[in-house]
């Protein structure tokens, strides 16, 4: 497939967004439970939830140059019983909508309490949390799933794709709650740094899974499918024109293997190895500027990651667009 | 329920693109407006088209056999574009089996593109939406022209009678026939999309003529002792016969 940039900001931004919510809720989750100590973190739940609110709506706006006609881009809201780019684009504004609710109940101390069980107090921002929680991991799965859904592109069609967006959204999105925690809430810093680490190690086993399962992959349809004509040896001598359309420039990469293989590579370093190093070194020796490195390192990668993600599915209609004259 | 379709014979077709340049010039022209054509005559030109003629050479030389092969939209019958359109904006027509795009509604976002194994559906650059072959809906229940002309713009373009267009869920269609009885086949049967257009096979024709069909045998001449010329002499129809 060719990558295109408006999907590729659009995925990255919004994993990254609900990935730092479901840290900072998940900070919030283990302090209730008193593995973590107390402290007046709400400030920094706020403003962790308006950088995440920031990041959705900036993944929304990328979203926007993707579509031809973006004035009617409310109509997509229509087909939540079989599309999940439907579901998506339903599920994205919920989501936004929790976490603002989130942030403000935050920010503006509102400590309603709902039920204590022992020492354990329940207020109103962890039930809308917990809310947030699930519309941010519906959000995950819709993502995904528009992906692994479409069968023929064989790349995409498996569970890894899904497990992918979740774990990648999640490690960019911890890694910026870590950069957060250090500024304004230190006590909670290696709980984070800690996390980050873990996810990351874990999105580098399931990316590195999808890799070699891509890499064995037979492609189910052949020049011999794709016109049914029975022999071994069959050649395109003409797609029909001479110039390009749109079938020759949306589902093709049209890079050499080198740049590939450089982009893959490089993702992997940047995403993966530089981070996980960086948090270990943080961990010993805290210093900030190697968090902001880590962020930018990873978000950079990302970006390669999903551009390489597009650009390593064969899309079988390849097939018919061989060769011009 | 009827599912109109083409049926495309590989065997007849010789590969002129008028199907495709009819195509073109009936879609350009209709109610949803000019079809993208930039460029024509330019260095790159680009465009979009709802059918195409290719061309393949089967084997290798001196054995080689050229194919040409027109490819529109198949109108499958389980249309994998159709489940993932966002907006409902793609559409399988319940009463004949189309597969359509609502241009007042679809917003350009190209998944169904995506989800097209065969590269069927290309986005009009100008108009910003989906496009694709709309088997002429325009045209085939058009009571204006007359009943020989409700065809789709390929169909009446094709000097060869390569296409053939009908219900293939009627037996007794001339397409439903000339499936079963030509071994009319589908594209890419491995991804279930059960296209509803389908291809007749090239076939190569061995006639083989025995001595006695090139000399009759009861020929009535012979009765009446008559001594016909050698088989190597210059003949008449009328004046000799064998």
């Amino acid at each position: 497939m060719q990558p295109a940039f408006s999907v590729i900001f659009l995925t990255t931004l919004i994993g990254m967004g609900q990935g730092l919510f479901l840290a900072i809720y998940t900070e919030q989750v283990y302090s209730l439970l008193n593995v973590l100590p107390h402290g007046e973190k709400s400030l920094f739940y706020a403003i962790g939830s308006a950088i995440a609110l920031i990041l959705l709506g900036l993944g929304m706006i990328a979203a926007m140059f993707h579509l031809g006609r973006p004035e009617r881009a409310w109509r997509a809201i229509t087909q939540w019983r079989t599309s999940w780019l439907s579901r998506e684009v339903i599920v994205l504004p919920i989501f936004m909508g929790l976490l603002f609710m989130y942030g403000i109940v935050h920010y503006m101390n509102w400590n309603i309490q709902l039920i204590a069980i022992g020492a354990v107090i329940i207020d109103i921002s962890v039930v809308i949390g917990l809310f947030a929680m699930i519309a941010a991991s519906l959000l995950f799965l819709s993502t995904g799933m528009i992906y692994a859904c479409l069968k023929f592109l064989q790349e995409w069609h498996s569970p890894l794709t899904v497990i992918n967006y979740v774990l990648l959204g999640s490690a960019s999105g911890f890694t910026l709650s870590t950069l957060l925690a250090a500024i304004y809430a230190p006590q909670s810093v290696n709980f984070y740094a800690g996390w980050t680490i873990v996810i990351t190690l874990l999105a580098y086993l399931f990316r590195y899974a999808s890799l070699i399962r891509n890499k064995r992959l037979r492609p189910k349809s052949t020049v011999q499918t794709a016109i049914g004509v029975r022999h071994t040896k069959i050649t395109q001598k003409a797609m029909g024109f001479m110039g390009g359309s749109v079938n020759t420039r949306d589902f093709f990469h049209h890079k050499s293997k080198a740049i590939i293989a450089l982009i893959k590579h490089s993702f992997i370093v940047l995403v993966f190895y530089i981070p996980i190093v960086l948090l270990s070194v943080y961990i010993v020796q805290p210093i900030q500027e190697l968090l902001i490195i880590a962020l930018i390192s990873q978000s950079l990668g990302l970006i390669a990651e999903r551009w390489y993600f597009f650009a390593d599915a064969n899309h079988p209609q390849n097939i018919y667009y061989q060769s011009i004259a | 329920m009827s599912q109109l379709a083409l049926v495309i014979d590989l065997n007849v077709c010789v590969g002129c693109h008028a199907c495709v340049t009819n195509c073109k010039e009936w879609n350009t022209s209709g109610h949803a407006g000019a079809l993208a054509d930039d460029r024509p005559y330019g260095e790159d030109p680009t465009g979009t088209f709802f059918n195409r003629v290719q061309t393949y050479e089967v084997g290798e030389f001196p054995n080689t056999e050229t194919v040409h092969f027109p490819k529109s939209c198949l109108h499958c019958e389980d249309p994998p574009c159709v489940p993932v359109c966002p907006t409902g904006a793609s559409y399988k027509r319940k009463e004949d089996g189309i597969v359509l795009v609502d241009y007042d509604k679809c917003i350009g976002c190209r998944y169904c593109s995506w989800a097209c194994p065969y590269g069927a559906r290309e986005i009009d650059e100008h108009q910003k939406v989906m496009k694709k072959c709309t088997l002429c809906v325009d045209r085939i229940y058009d009571t204006n022209l007359p009943e020989a002309e409700r065809k789709p713009a390929c169909v009446l373009a094709c000097p060869t009678s390569a296409r053939i267009f009908g219900d293939v869920h009627d037996p007794d269609s001339e397409v439903s026939q000339t499936i079963r009885e030509r071994a009319g086949y589908q594209l890419m049967p491995e991804w279930g999309t059960k296209p509803s257009n389908h291809y007749l096979p090239r076939r190569i024709s061995h006639y083989k003529i025995h001595p006695d069909e090139l000399e009759r045998a009861d020929n009535p001449l012979k009765k009446e002792d008559y001594q016909s010329p050698d088989l190597s002499e210059p003949s008449l129809d009328d004046v000799t016969s064998w």
